[in-house]
């Protein structure tokens, strides 16, 4: 039986946004399945070889839990996407949850394939430096290509 | 029941424990038994639908002081 296939199109670089699109890849590449992910956007900053500043912001997001209530104006005040990224980032390692990082490595290791949109890279002057190895660039008939063939295909 | 190999996925979420079960079934021969242990509750379905898309077969799937117990044969 010829393997499944897979397409991602990973459009999003905030903390929680980065999660879904490795953890399926790497999850189908478990699987048996052939993965390919279009990194496109600011989906851009997870090839990025220092993950570091990937964030997650309290502003515009009231389904993230707080402590304690918090008002927009305060989530809105300096320090505090920072505080709320290392309080999701500490949260995750207590519950045992993989950093963005080792997912990646396990995606490489397994063989997806990860594609960083060369239009975009231009418009945010990336240069391949900024990126991990081992990835390719191309556009979206690339991405077409692989995306027409597979039995799942994901926008996230 | 005998195990040729144990991997003890405590402590991991989803998707590691699948992932790392992959990895240690990579260096075993067909016919072996992998025991994995597990904290996470959802690794109780991922484990069925594991075995069912890579044709290993999974043997048993229980608990053993509170924690997920499964025995994987090696397609």
């Amino acid at each position: 039986m010829a393997a499944k296939k897979m397409a991602i199109i990973a459009t999003k670089g905030a903390l929680d946004m980065a999660y879904p699109p490795l953890i399926l890849a790497s999850t189908a590449a478990a699987l048996g399945w052939e993965v390919q992910v279009f990194f496109t956007f600011y989906g851009l900053q997870l090839l990025r070889k220092d993950l570091s500043g990937i964030a997650i912001s309290p502003i515009g997001n009231p389904a993230m839990p707080m402590p304690v209530p918090m008002p927009v104006m305060v989530a809105a005040l300096p320090g505090m996407e920072a505080m709320a990224t290392s309080m999701m980032k500490a949260k995750m390692k207590k519950k045992g949850v993989a950093s963005l990082e080792e997912l990646r490595s396990v995606c490489q290791e397994s063989d997806v394939k990860f594609i960083a949109c060369q239009m975009t890279v231009d418009l945010f002057d990336f240069t391949k430096s900024d990126f991990i190895d081992g990835i390719e660039y191309g556009g979206a008939a690339t991405f077409m290509k692989f995306a027409g063939e597979s039995d799942v295909c994901l926008f996230i | 029941m005998h195990f040729d190999k144990e991997f003890d996925a405590s402590g991991l979420a989803c998707p590691m424990p699948i992932v790392k079960t992959k990895k240690s079934l990579a260096d075993m021969s067909s016919g072996q038994v992998l025991r994995v242990i597990a904290t996470d509750p959802g690794s109780v379905c991922d484990m069925q639908a594991f075995a069912e898309q890579t044709g290993h077969t999974l043997l048993s799937s229980g608990t053993e002081n509170s924690k997920y117990v499964f025995l994987l044969k090696k397609a």
